[in-house]
């Protein structure tokens, strides 16, 4: 589980966070959701030590990480994977290399368990025959699912998605979810995914917060955030037509 | 401005002492000087050359046109290029052409990792982002630079040699009398010394400014340009004073 307490975060005057108290659950796909500029990304940034935050505190499973030290969060972050919003993987290296980094750094695996470990990484984000590509020659949708297997990597415990699935087409988007939903229920992880994708939220969201003004407006689930009646989440959530029609089935 | 100039000094300084913090893993870090040597220094072989070579020829034409009085020697021709050459042109003037070279390559490398959130997908994964971004690229540039400085100094020699004998401005025994003449070992090491504080200088304020780096490719160019124009300015101020200090 993963906890943030009471966490406010400013850059200069401006209080992008005031006061977020979250929990994210074992097991589950936890989404947060909030308009552009709500501050989702700099609470995900502030829950993996990205950021520092001015007060409050991140905990995972009862570990204080916000008040670690960075060779403390070293030990941490062995156990986290991270999904950037563009992938962010190495430029200079091969998807193999890409995967296989981490392990060279932290392990003492040798070439063949570690050649196969991005194999099999590979194998479960469904991408073949892409080992010896560099990221400049993937799609977007590529690009993502590497960046995944190089985040499942090392077994995380912990997986963070910034917004896995903008600039991909809906069934690219949508493999996309169920692959972080699958992977989440297969390794027991705690994820926590960053959106504004009102289709990630009905397909995966075991848990939803939603995030307005860097405060925390509403916490429900897919079953519920159709029923609410927080018009500042209705707002956010009935904005498309789609929704709204939803909503009306 | 004397504020945002001790801001950045003072993160300069943050910056390089993350730098040298404990590699997570020395074999890593070993390949990784290996690739940046290659990637900083061999490289830069083709322009260095070049650029010595034409370098030296010019300086000895301008010597034999400014000696062309029968009381001078004519060996005092491939002397003062020589003495030119090893003292300023190579080791300052190659340091300049680097800076730009090697220094925008630096900065735009890193800024563009910053903005595309790769530094950031490296501190996830556990690593120092700092010591493993710029500790190799400095490591690999102060060991290659005085090796391109000395390979500078021989083909500046040469191009000088080369100028002289086909223009007849200097006969090729005198000019090679010249430049064995007076020879003072100190004059090397003074030119290798300014070699490697100049490599440093390039790739940690080239660095720096590409790891700071904040927005998207029009900020990645202007990291690039300061990266440049900062590390050249250094290179003219601590050419000033290592002269200062080694040869006063």
């Amino acid at each position: 589980m993963i906890e943030a307490g009471n966490v406010s975060k400013s850059f200069g005057d401006h209080l992008v966070l005031d006061g977020i108290s979250v929990k994210f659950e074992t097991g589950k796909c936890n989404l947060i959701i909030g308009q552009s500029g709500s501050g989702k990304t700099v609470l995900m940034k502030c829950m993996v030590g990205l950021y520092e935050i001015d007060s409050g505190k991140v905990m995972y499973d009862d570990r204080v990480f916000s008040r670690m030290s960075f060779d403390e969060m070293k030990v941490i972050r062995q156990e986290l994977g991270m999904l950037f919003q563009g992938g962010a993987l190495f430029d200079s290296m091969t998807v193999e290399e890409n995967i296989i980094f981490p392990l060279s750094m932290f392990t003492d695996q040798s070439p063949e368990q570690k050649r196969d470990r991005a194999n099999f990484c590979l194998s479960r984000v469904k991408l073949e025959n892409v080992n010896k590509l560099y990221p400049s020659e993937l799609s977007g949708g590529m690009k993502k699912r590497v960046a995944i297997a190089r985040a499942i990597g090392m077994n995380p415990k912990y997986l963070f998605c910034d917004e896995p699935n903008s600039g991909l087409d809906p069934h690219t988007a949508n493999v996309i979810d169920n692959l972080i939903s699958e992977l989440t229920q297969e390794y027991n992880m705690t994820t926590v995914i960053n959106t504004h994708d009102m289709n990630s939220v009905i397909e995966i969201g075991d848990k939803i917060a939603f995030i307005h003004k860097g405060k925390l407006w509403w916490e429900g689930d897919k079953d519920t955030i159709l029923k609410s009646d927080n018009e500042v989440l209705n707002e956010f959530v009935f904005a498309t037509e789609l929704t709204r029609k939803l909503k009306q089935k | 401005m004397i504020r945002g100039f001790l801001f950045q000094l003072g993160r300069y300084i943050l910056l390089i002492r993350q730098v040298f913090k404990r590699p997570e893993k020395q074999s890593i870090y070993i390949r990784q000087i290996i690739i940046e040597m290659e990637n900083l220094g061999l490289d830069s072989l083709g322009i260095v050359a070049f650029i010595s070579v034409f370098m030296g020829a010019v300086l000895c034409i301008q010597m034999a046109f400014n000696v062309d009085t029968p009381l001078i020697p004519l060996y005092t021709i491939g002397f003062a290029t020589r003495q030119s050459v090893v003292l300023e042109f190579s080791p300052t003037i190659i340091s300049l052409i680097l800076a730009g070279k090697v220094g925008s390559r630096i900065s735009s490398e890193i800024g563009t990792m910053r903005v595309t959130e790769q530094i950031d997908a490296l501190e996830i994964i556990g690593i120092n982002p700092a010591t493993y971004l710029i500790f190799p690229k400095i490591v690999a540039s102060m060991f290659i630079n005085p090796i391109l400085i000395m390979m500078s100094m021989i083909l500046a020699v040469f191009g000088g040699w080369l100028a002289g004998s086909l223009t007849g401005l200097v006969p090729s025994s005198e000019y090679i009398y010249g430049i064995k003449a007076f020879f003072e070992v100190y004059d090397i090491y003074y030119a290798l010394i300014k070699a490697v504080v100049f490599a440093f200088l390039i790739v940690s304020i080239s660095g720096y400014h590409g790891f700071y780096t904040k927005g998207g490719a029009l900020e990645v160019g202007a990291a690039s340009t300061k990266g440049v124009v900062h590390s050249s300015m250094a290179i003219i101020v601590f050419n000033l004073i290592l002269t200062k200090i080694l040869l006063a």
